[in-house]
């Protein structure tokens, strides 16, 4: 068991490793969430009536958060597609740890990227206005809760990057996938305007939840909320956190077998 | 003792159409080098997989150090090392990193891992490159590395799958150089090669693989007499032609091939030295001086052939071969 735990840390440090050895990487993938929040603040920002206090970027902020964690399914798909086209994961497997050491720790190591994410896109929306009102507890919880996304969404990648194996597939997958989800909710506009149908999508997708989840834990009336008085828009915090459960309880499993038998 | 052993092995892929191995069985004594020698798709990549606990075959049975290899997948790995075809290492970290990280895996402890990829970079010649990213190495410098990663806990057994291909001759020579150390602190050793001359040079025995199947298996001076033995050659002027190929059937007793084109003549013989020189005496006596004349064994390259009916170092693209290549 312990052995399985210094397993996965080892696979994690590598990953931190490589933040340090290329720190490119890391610094692209903080200022484009980071360019996300100026663009949204001042582009739509002007133009949307949010009827909040604090204005448009109240309700922004908590959407981009959780698109940017969403998109650690493509970390964590791309990075282990080219893992195995490089055939590092066939010399993981020859080696003598545990079966599940590698996948979990790509998500903990993809995890631990978002925090420092999540920080400077922090300081980036207070910078530009942003200020959660819900107090010191609520906000860590807020953001703990965003990382807790950010890892079940992980597991999703695992399985999309040990199966098409190729680095560019995985890239271009997982954003024609994910991009719509994230777009598709409640993150960046009201749901109202959409037709009848995407409404229901709207109200169901697990962004939506997270973000009204986010909204309500920094303290933001969620006012881009579904217009029925459904059960995910009436209770968010409950749908995502048993998203969250589902997600881990069904992808991790296929995942870990599916690394077990994947063969290059 | 045998250090590997393999029975009937069968592996297909697809719904069975493509078999990438088809009762493939080969023993390894330990201590020594075996070569796999075949062409691109002749299941020697799977072959490697299988042995090192990454492929389930469909059947038959393995036993790595005297391991199941079915069985025990998990006390297979603790013993052997492996090194691809490609150099699977972490091209961002450096040289010590990836080491290190390896270590740390084969659950060495901090100070042992580092030890371990200090000792492993200075015997590979790694040392000025170790706090180098690997993408800034070359070809033949990756392989070292990639060699240096599986031998971090000192294996029993050692797979290598095609250690040479893709460097240059030089990279190719350092390659050599490096696995016959290794042999000698007496590591038991599966080679993968398209390379005859590698099979040759590396190999203490060679099993010849195609579509599968070990098809012929023995020391290179085996597999050669198995062709053959030794063959005369010799070149004269063209118009000697005649006269000189019917001294040779007088020496020999044997029916010369001529190829008038290179005017070359050349007949089998069974008492090497002894043949040759009844016919240089016999040509003197007729006033016959050859250009050129020697004794030839045959080459791997003949004996590929002879088995094989195809060369050795064409892809060979037959549906199987091609599509088992493809699923390496």
């Amino acid at each position: 068991m312990l052995q399985s735990v210094s397993d996965f840390l080892v696979i994690t440090k590598r990953q931190l490793l490589q933040m340090i050895r290329i720190p490119e990487v890391l610094i692209f993938a903080t200022i484009q969430p980071a360019m996300f929040v100026l663009l949204f603040r001042y582009v739509f920002g002007g133009a949307i009536d949010s009827g909040v206090d604090g204005g448009y970027v109240q309700l922004l902020m908590p959407g981009i958060f959780v698109q940017t964690v969403a998109f650690t399914l493509a970390a964590t798909a791309v990075g282990l597609a080219a893992d195995m086209q490089k055939g590092l994961i066939d010399r993981f497997r020859s080696l003598p740890i545990s079966r599940s050491a590698v996948v979990i720790g790509r998500t903990v190591g993809d995890t631990l990227q978002n925090v420092v994410t999540l920080v400077v896109m922090g300081l980036v929306g207070f910078l530009v206005g942003w200020r959660p009102s819900s107090g010191p507890v609520k906000i860590f919880l807020g953001f703990l809760f965003l990382l807790a996304f950010g890892y079940s969404m992980s597991w999703i990648g695992v399985l999309i990057g040990l199966s098409v194996r190729e680095e560019r597939v995985a890239q271009n997958l997982v954003f024609m996938t994910v991009f719509p989800l994230t777009f598709l909710s409640n993150a960046f506009a009201p749901t109202t305007g959409m037709p009848k149908i995407l409404q229901y999508f709207a109200e169901w997708n697990p962004v939506s939840t997270m973000v009204a989840a986010c909204r309500e834990l920094f303290g933001t009336q969620n006012v881009f909320g579904a217009t029925a008085n459904s059960w995910p828009s009436q209770n968010p915090i409950l749908m995502s956190l048993i998203y969250m459960f589902l997600l881990v309880a069904v992808f991790a499993p296929i995942s870990v077998r599916k690394y077990v038998r994947v063969s290059k | 003792m045998k250090s590997i052993v393999a029975q009937e092995l069968v592996k297909s892929y697809g719904k069975g159409e493509v078999k990438a191995l088809d009762g493939l069985s080969l023993e390894v004594e330990e201590g020594t080098v075996l070569g796999l020698l075949g062409p691109n798709g002749s299941g020697k990549t799977t072959t490697v997989r299988v042995l090192a606990t990454l492929l389930t075959p469909d059947s038959g049975s393995a036993t790595v150090a005297g391991i199941d290899v079915l069985k025990h997948p998990d006390e297979v790995r603790k013993v052997i090392g492996l090194s691809g075809q490609y150099a699977a290492l972490d091209e961002t970290l450096t040289g010590w990193d990836n080491l290190n990280m390896f270590g740390r895996l084969y659950h060495l402890n901090s100070a042992a891992a580092k030890k371990r990829a200090e000792e492993l970079l200075e015997r590979f010649s790694l040392t000025e490159a170790a706090r180098r990213p690997i993408r800034t190495y070359s070809g033949g410098m990756r392989r070292r590395l990639d060699l240096a990663a599986s031998l971090i806990t000192k294996p029993k057994v050692l797979f290598l799958d095609e250690p040479t291909t893709g460097l240059d001759p030089r990279g190719r020579m350092e390659m050599w150089g490096v696995i016959d150390e290794l042999v000698k602190g007496g590591v038991t050793l599966l080679l993968t090669t398209q390379y005859l001359e590698e099979a040759d040079h590396l190999a203490d025995s060679i099993a010849v693989i195609d579509t599968g199947k070990v098809i012929a298996r023995g020391t290179a001076d085996e597999l050669k007499n198995q062709v053959g033995g030794e063959r005369l050659e010799i070149t004269v002027e063209a118009s000697q032609i005649a006269e000189a190929t019917r001294l040779v059937e007088q020496a020999t007793g044997a029916k010369p091939t001529v190829d008038a084109g290179i005017r070359k003549i050349s007949a089998p013989v069974n008492n090497g030295s002894a043949s040759l020189i009844q016919v240089l005496r016999l040509l003197d006596d007729s006033k016959i001086h050859p250009l050129d004349i020697g004794l030839k064994r045959p080459s791997l390259d003949d004996v590929f052939i002879s088995l094989t009916g195809h060369v050795a170092e064409v892809v060979v693209e037959t549906e199987g071969g091609k599509n088992a290549t493809k699923r390496k």
